[in-house]
């Protein structure tokens, strides 16, 4: 089966859909790749690179018209729609919603076209889930414009000419861009708040370091698949007095807030962005669904009232060679799962599969209702399955004399009691050697628990040495006489003697690897504080 | 030469003291080789006063004495020599054979005290009362305790070479089995007593052969992934083996020592057992990793897919890290690993990256084996650290990397109550930022039990030789 990856049609889109790495991965699969000539220019990937990880370089028409599969970034143009093989198999964005014409082309060209937006962000698609890849790029690259735009340090600064404070960033949404661009913005220095609808976010951002930002109404924001849903009235009255107060503090502004399918939410209207310094920045990262800000002009980058105001819709492609390799993974592993050896099967049934399906066999498929289900977890989040530390059992302590002390003490009061009847009738001698057994169970137990746990392999061949004592039991059986018991008892003592040698040997053998780390006597009460004391 | 009695006495009693000394010594690292020269001396002194008192024994005459004087010296020599060679040859990867086929050496030791004490011409001469038959009875447990450590061992030492496969064998019934032959050859002391002079020979023997056929079959019924447990068990039995011989022969020396090496087996016994959070019971009747024992597959299948990392991916990571945790376990022994661990080791730390190993106490085959396989491959023990010691730690720690490491670090235990390993202490290294597994293939740890860390999100997997994607991963690093 023939995979094709056609250059980027859309202008100033510099990712691609495949880099060489990702081709040696598909070629792996069993799948031959055609990728069109120049397709890899603007990320940085040579055709050579391809051609070297064993792809064919073809034109456009070829790798349009004779591909099974075509994968791709943007969604197609129609002429290119037109140009696409009956029957094959198309991955890539392809926003339906925004072009209505785009499915009944597709349908018309009896195209399986696979919408990656759409793949549900559940834990088994992450592998696949292209939004979270972009969107975590974008977060980064949003901190990067917003740096190039700003006049002043991110990080405080201590000069001979004078001290600078940090820059202060707002993060409007706390997704996975807005994560993203939280870690970003901190690793430059600066000082960062966040806010968000939804309450779960703020174990994540408090996370990486930066302050949550609340305000006083109770009310929940979660919408399910990893964004935020549109709240009440009120609810947004008191974010808005909340963005204006912040407004005058901060120097950077970052909004990430999208709801799925509708025109991205208003959260920096004209009145905030006067309330800001002159020379702050305001980064909208929903430019392309309208943007949060009031004044944003998706493509540009404009000033209003002082304040630098991006609307880039490209961040992503900004960062080709890093996006388009995410990107090309996110496909490989989707592609996985479609491609069985030389067969393509897609499987209506498939929960991740299905729901990102937009035309199959000539028909524009409906959308399937969302499944009901909690919140899936985010890319960036903890993972659910882990156990919650207040969850779990607390871990026992395993190197404990102590934890069984009743079965200990209850164990000792019966070997007392069956000493007392020993005592009324078995022979002194018997009861002398029983004391001496009991005592030295005793020290045993006492002395072994110390026994440090990095030890306990020698611990074992020294007992196995020194349980070769019982060569002194073999050594009095012989007699002058030669007789059965001689023998029997030379051959306790040479097995014996076998684990007296063997057994010291071995352990001195092993004692001597251990070494301390050179130098480290001098550090020695450092280390002390993650070990015991016994370590130290 | 005249040896006195007071002069063994005294003799055995500083024998004693230094042994435990030798393993008292091991509870630090600085003072356990002085620890074992103790028990080096201690056991030159309790030969030699032997020796002494065997020469001094009325009516010996050493002039005439050469045939036993030879026997003794060729026993001696040969069981030396034997001894010196296995510690010189073995490789640490094979100690847990070592242990366990010294294990059977005291078990046949004692057995054959046994027989020897039997068909000594003082047991023959005693009178029928009460003194003879505790002798003849502490003989027959002696010889059956020496004879279950001995084939215990030898099918332990199999098992951990290969040679019988590691899964437990069931026969239905088998506890009935096993407590008819304990029954059996605990009555047939009944006979041995009865008879006058040598006649219980038969009966002592079937004893033997009884507790051995009970031997077998205890050893053969536990799987692979309990060897730790069995290995330190029959180190227990051992010690009880000689204590037992010191019974039979009225020696002190040697039923202290027999106890100090028992109580020694049962401590690190019960050691592995919480690590398992099982009982010694459940671990000897257990027969775990059965079929019964497994989950059933079609709850994990919702969560069965992984996420693979490329070794150059996984070197980029690791140049980025501040700290790192390593979780060796046996698989890492099994791939010889050890030493590309330890250069990969150097390399990160050369870079200003923290280090640290985590030791799971059930790692390997063998209590304490991966800290041994560590030492051998040059990592300084500084660093490697016990479970409780680490635990801690994995929230701060940037990569965790887990060598050929199953069970132990298994999330199910904690938070799955249909696990079988439910409960087990584990080492929780998914609280780390990235978690890389290191693995031949997808299969299940030796429990057979699913492992669901391998499907978390910030968990990857590595497959391949461990060996190969260390030296891999060393050579990224310094380039």
């Amino acid at each position: 089966m023939r995979v094709g990856v056609p250059k980027e049609s859309f202008a100033g889109e510099r990712r691609v859909a495949a880099t060489p790495e990702s081709v040696k991965k598909l070629i792996g699969m069993g799948l031959e790749v055609v990728v069109e000539a120049g397709a890899g220019a603007g990320s940085g990937y040579p055709d050579e690179g391809y051609e070297k990880a064993g792809a064919r370089i073809a034109d456009a028409r070829a790798v349009w018209a004779e591909s099974d599969i075509v994968i791709k970034v943007r969604p197609p143009s129609h002429a290119e729609v037109g140009t696409i093989r009956e029957g094959a198999l198309l991955v890539s964005l392809l926003q339906p919603e925004r072009d209505e014409v785009l499915p009944a082309l597709l349908a018309a060209r009896k195209v399986s076209a696979i919408a990656l937006e759409r793949i549900p962000r559940v834990t088994r698609a992450q592998k696949m889930d292209v939004l979270s890849s972009m969107a975590n790029l974008a977060g980064y690259r949003a901190v990067v414009e917003a740096a190039n735009h700003y006049q002043g340090f991110f990080g405080p600064q201590v000069t001979a000419a004078g001290t600078m404070p940090p820059a202060r960033v707002l993060v409007i949404g706390a997704g996975v861009a807005g994560l993203a661009a939280i870690a970003a913005a901190k690793a430059l220095g600066a000082e960062v708040r966040a806010f968000d609808t939804r309450k779960a976010t703020k174990e994540q951002v408090e996370s990486l370091g930066a302050k949550f930002l609340t305000v006083d109404i109770d009310e929940e924001g979660e919408g399910g698949g990893g964004y935020a849903k549109e709240m009440s009235a009120k609810f947004i009255e008191a974010e808005m007095a909340l963005f204006r107060a912040q407004a005058s503090e901060v120097d950077i502004i970052i909004t990430t807030a999208l709801v799925p399918g509708k025109k991205a939410p208003l959260l920096v209207p004209e009145d905030v962005v006067t309330k800001m310094k002159r020379g702050s920045v305001i980064v909208d990262l929903a430019a392309e669904q309208g943007g949060n800000c009031a004044l944003c002009v998706p493509g540009e980058v404009v000033q209003r009232h002082g304040v630098t105001i991006v609307g880039l819709t490209d961040l992503p492609s900004r960062m080709g060679q890093s996006a388009s390799r995410l990107f090309a993974n996110n496909i490989v592993h989707l592609l996985a799962e479609l491609v069985d050896g030389p067969q393509l099967h897609i499987d209506l049934e498939d929960d991740v599969i299905r729901p990102a399906l937009v035309t199959h066999q000539g028909e524009i498929l409906p959308r399937p209702p969302p499944p009901q289900m909690a919140p899936p977890p985010r890319p960036s989040a903890r993972p659910r399955t882990a156990p919650a530390p207040e969850a779990k059992p607390a871990q026992r302590h395993i190197r404990s004399p102590t934890r069984r002390a009743w079965g200990t003490t209850l164990g000792g009061m019966l070997v007392i009691v069956a000493l007392f009847v020993a005592g009324r009738f078995a022979p002194s001698d018997l009861l002398q050697h029983s004391t001496v057994f009991i005592l030295a169970c005793f020290v045993g137990w006492q002395v072994i628990w110390s026994v440090t746990a990095a030890l306990h392999t020698p611990l074992m061949s020294v007992t196995n040495a020194i349980s070769g004592i019982i060569i002194i039991g073999g050594m009095l059986q012989i007699s002058s006489t030669l007789d059965a018991a001689s023998v029997l008892g030379a051959l306790a003592a040479l097995f014996a003697a076998i684990n007296i040698s063997g057994g010291f040997l071995v352990t001195e053998r092993m004692l001597r690897m251990f070494r301390r780390e050179p130098g480290a006597a001098a550090k020695a009460g450092s280390h002390g504080g993650h070990g015991k004391g016994g370590h130290g | 030469m005249m040896m006195t009695e007071g002069v063994q006495t005294v003799a055995y009693l500083v024998a004693g003291v230094l042994f435990i000394r030798s393993l008292g010594g091991l509870s630090k690292q600085e003072t356990a080789r002085k620890g074992n020269i103790s028990g080096i001396v201690g056991m030159a002194i309790a030969v030699a006063v032997t020796a002494g008192a065997w020469a001094s024994h009325p009516g010996r005459d050493l002039g005439g004495d050469i045939g036993a004087i030879g026997l003794l010296a060729a026993a001696l020599v040969v069981g030396g020599a034997i001894g010196a060679v296995l510690a010189r040859r073995v490789e640490m990867t094979g100690m847990p054979e070592l242990v366990a086929i010294l294990h059977s050496f005291v078990g046949l030791a004692a057995v054959l005290v046994g027989f020897a004490s039997y068909l000594s011409p003082e047991a023959r001469a005693m009178e029928r009362g009460i003194e003879r038959t505790v002798h003849l009875v502490e003989i027959g447990v002696g010889v059956a305790v020496g004879a279950l450590t001995f084939t215990g061992s030898v099918i332990a030492w199999a098992k951990l070479r290969g040679t019988i496969s590691g899964k437990p064998l069931i026969l239905p019934g088998r506890h009935v089995f096993n407590a008819l032959l304990a029954m059996s050859a605990l009555s047939l002391c009944g006979p041995v007593v009865m008879m006058e002079g040598t006649g219980g020979l038969i009966y002592l023997v079937a004893i033997a052969l009884l507790s051995g056929i009970l031997g077998v079959h205890l050893v053969m019924a536990i799987g692979g992934a309990d060897m730790p447990v069995v290995v330190s068990l029959l180190n227990s039995y051992s010690g009880w083996a000689a204590a037992a011989a010191g019974f039979v022969l009225a020696n002190d020396l040697l039923i202290v020592t027999g106890a100090l090496v028992g109580s020694s087996g049962a401590i690190l016994s019960i050691i592995m057992c919480r690590a398992m959070n099982r009982s010694i019971m459940n671990v000897i009747f257990g027969g775990f990793g059965t079929a019964d024992a497994k989950s059933p597959t079609g709850a994990q299948e919702a969560a069965g897919a992984v996420i693979e990392i490329s070794q150059a991916d996984v070197a980029a990571l690791l140049r980025e890290a501040k700290s790192v945790v390593i979780v060796p376990g046996y698989g890492m022994a099994v791939a010889r690993a050890q030493g590309a661990v330890h250069e990969l080791t150097q390399t990160l730390r050369e870079r200003g990256t923290t280090v640290r190993f985590a030791i799971h106490p059930v790692a390997g085959r063998l209590p304490g084996h991966m800290n041994v396989l560590l030492a051998e491959a040059g990592v300084p023990y500084d660093i490697v650290l016990e479970m409780e010691e680490i635990n801690h730690d994995f929230a701060k720690t940037d990569v965790v990397l887990v060598i050929g490491a199953n069970d132990i670090v298994n999330p199910g235990a904690l938070d799955d109550p249909q696990s079988p390993i439910y409960g087990m202490p584990v080492l929780e290294v998914w609280k780390a930022k990235t978690v890389i597994v290191l693995k031949r293939g997808m299969a299940a740890g030796y429990a057979g039990v699913e492992n669901p860390l391998f499907h978390l999100e910030n968990t990857r997997m590595l497959f391949g030789d461990a060996k190969k994607s260390m030296d891999g991963l060393v050579t990224a690093l310094r380039a």
